[in-house]
């Protein structure tokens, strides 16, 4: 860099400097769990024969028993039913209202915006409260339903936000032409507007779906001891048994995090390059 | 398909009091400035508006209470609305599979249309993947292919360069002609008007000011606003001095006394605004027909625009008066600054409102 002056180089190093402390800051706590989830031992510390690189240090008993052991299965279990049916119904209503709101004539489109999305910036464990004496007083505390509802609840304002952001970049006029083609509204939705805007709708699913998969507060109080799912089960196991388990499926959940993110921005990219939306 | 009759009413009136019945295979344009009613009016054909008031008919059926999709009205949008996640050749079956036709049928319907616009190779693009010009082809075709009686146009050209407009407007009209379709096209381009209409309705504030075909509608204007809005018109403002059939003295606010055709006036002392076309005017003595009416005029402006000369005269006070003559071997060219006299026929001369 020939022409830049001492004060620009210096800006230009001390910024990449900033933008590695920041990054590290962000990751570290992740990456440290991942190693001491192969502890040999059934402690949270690296051991010296870790340390020291020694085979024997390691092992994958603590995934051993996570896979087998039924209180970790059943959760896993437990949230693999629970988020889906959560993300199936934020999807639906949270697309719905989006679409619903994004009409000019809607009147007070803004106040019912601003409750759609509360739970996201009401405190957890406010809603969390709230929800508890509604849904006992309708007899679904520690149901199924009553989780899977709470779940939808916390997921529709990030399906809501995904795809109102998609549907400013909608012509309108699109629908118009279906219309006029002689599609009816149902046809007009499924075949027109809804492939426009699924990048946005698949980015809200995967929001929502993490929500429920990494929700602990409401589960707490709306679940019970039938319904543990997997954050409940580290949240209890952290309080009374403290097994590197956890670290394990600490680890287990960032890789399906990791995973899931990949696909699904693959998944998202594609179906824009493949709605002409970007140059692909 | 009979008597169009709506009204629309929302805080204001858009369109206010419309009559207009067009018959099959009939190309109407609606011409009008912005904000002037025909967009409305187009979009209450589609059934995207409700007319407030009055009654839409299609084939005699009142049409008023049956949503866009069963109207089997096709519309070109503006924008060509192409959706951009379907290939062209999708694109232009989709209004074929929710008729329910079946596969080859479709597919031959496809090709047919396609082959019409002189599209047919590009059947497996994408939208995005074409240019300006053939979007709105592959928009006209979408719009032909399930067959409709009646096409509304919604400024479909407007995005288009001024050369690839005038192939496009030829092309359409063609087409149309061809297909015996009847079509509604809008837009606030006056040549476009003029050059592909059967009748032109010329809109203004909500009403239609005149409906004529583009010959009548431009040597005979019925009111200021139609003279002013079609071509370029020369105007003179004076009162009504006498009116004797189809004759009518003006006595011009500079002094002069002209004669014209009285068209929307009615009474002796009336205010009235007289208007000339450029090109019915004359300098050249030897060409000046006989019955002209001669006024004094001084030279402002003259301008070699190749095939004519523009001129521009103060005219008894106006000093806008265009005159536009043919650029021939013996035309004379004029002088900033010369005092000349102009002539034209009585007929060429009408006294409109002066509104």
């Amino acid at each position: 860099m020939p022409y830049l002056s001492s004060g620009q180089v210096l800006w230009h190093y001390s910024f990449r400097v900033i933008c590695g402390a920041i990054f590290i800051f962000l990751i570290t706590p992740i990456l440290v769990v991942m190693p001491l989830s192969f502890n040999a031992q059934d402690f949270f510390t690296f051991t010296p024969e870790m340390l020291h690189f020694d085979p024997a240090g390691y092992s994958l008993k603590h995934y051993r028993d996570f896979f087998t052991n039924p209180e970790w299965t059943g959760a896993v279990k437990n949230s693999l039913i629970i988020a889906p049916l959560a993300t199936i119904i934020s999807v639906s209503l949270g697309t719905l209202a989006a679409i619903g709101l994004s009409q000019s004539h809607v009147p007070g489109k803004r106040a019912i915006m601003a409750i759609l999305i509360s739970p996201m910036i009401v405190p957890l464990i406010i809603s969390a409260t709230g929800m508890y004496f509604f849904y006992s007083k309708i007899n679904i505390v520690g149901t199924l339903w009553g989780v899977v509802l709470a779940h939808a609840v916390l997921g529709i304002p990030f399906v809501i936000i995904t795809v109102t952001a998609t549907l400013v970049g909608f012509d309108r006029s699109l629908v118009r032409a279906a219309a006029n083609m002689g599609a009816n509204p149902v046809t007009t939705f499924f075949r027109v507007q809804m492939p426009l805007i699924l990048p946005g709708v698949i980015s809200g699913a995967l929001f929502a779906f993490i929500t429920s998969f990494d929700e602990v507060v409401v589960v707490l109080f709306i679940g019970s001891a039938e319904l543990q799912t997997l954050p409940w089960q580290m949240f209890t196991g952290l309080r009374e048994q403290l097994s590197p388990t956890i670290l394990a499926a600490a680890t287990v959940l960032v890789a399906i995090s990791i995973l899931l993110l990949a696909t699904v921005e693959m998944l998202r990219r594609r179906s824009e390059r493949l709605r002409g939306m970007s140059p692909g | 398909m009979s008597a169009c009759k709506k009204s629309y009413d929302g805080e204001t009136l858009v369109v206010k009091d419309l009559n207009l019945s067009l018959p099959k295979g009939e190309f109407l344009t609606m011409l009008g400035p912005s904000g002037s009613g025909k967009t409305t009016c187009l979009m209450m054909l589609a059934g995207f508006e409700t007319a407030t008031h009055g009654e839409i008919k299609l084939d005699g059926v009142s049409i008023n209470n049956i949503p866009p999709h069963k109207r089997g009205i096709a519309m070109v949008f503006q924008n060509y609305a192409l959706f951009p996640h379907m290939t062209v050749a999708e694109n232009l079956s989709f209004p074929l599979e929710v008729r329910k036709i079946g596969k080859s049928d479709r597919e031959a319907k496809v090709k047919r249309a396609l082959d019409m616009v002189e599209m047919g190779a590009f059947g497996g693009r994408r939208p995005a993947q074409l240019s300006g010009g053939q979007q709105q082809r592959i928009a006209l075709a979408r719009a032909l292919v399930f067959e409709p009686e009646l096409v509304l146009m919604d400024e479909p050209l407007g995005a288009l360069d001024k050369q690839l407009r005038e192939k496009m407007q030829f092309e359409i009209t063609d087409l149309a002609h061809r297909l015996g379709i009847t079509v509604v096209y809008v837009t606030h381009d006056q040549t476009e008007a003029l050059t592909m209409s059967d009748r032109v309705a010329v809109f203004n504030d909500g009403r239609i000011q005149q409906l004529a075909p583009p010959d009548v509608l431009y040597e005979e204007p019925e009111n200021s606003f139609v003279a002013q809005f079609i071509g370029e018109n020369n105007t003179l403002e004076g009162t009504i001095a006498e009116i004797k059939g189809d004759t009518c003295v003006v006595k011009l606010d500079g002094g002069e006394v002209i004669d014209a055709k009285p068209v929307n006036v009615t009474k002796v002392g009336e205010r009235t605004r007289v208007s000339i076309r450029p090109e019915r005017v004359e300098y050249n003595k030897d060409r000046l027909q006989e019955g002209a009416h001669t006024l004094k005029a001084k030279v402002l402006e003259f301008i070699y625009m190749g095939d004519i000369f523009r001129t521009r005269l103060d005219v008894a006070g106006n000093r806008d008066f265009i005159i536009k003559t043919r650029n021939a071997p013996d035309q004379a060219r004029l002088t900033p600054g010369t005092e000349i006299e102009i002539g034209w026929l009585p007929s060429d001369c009408r006294a409109l409102d002066a509104n």
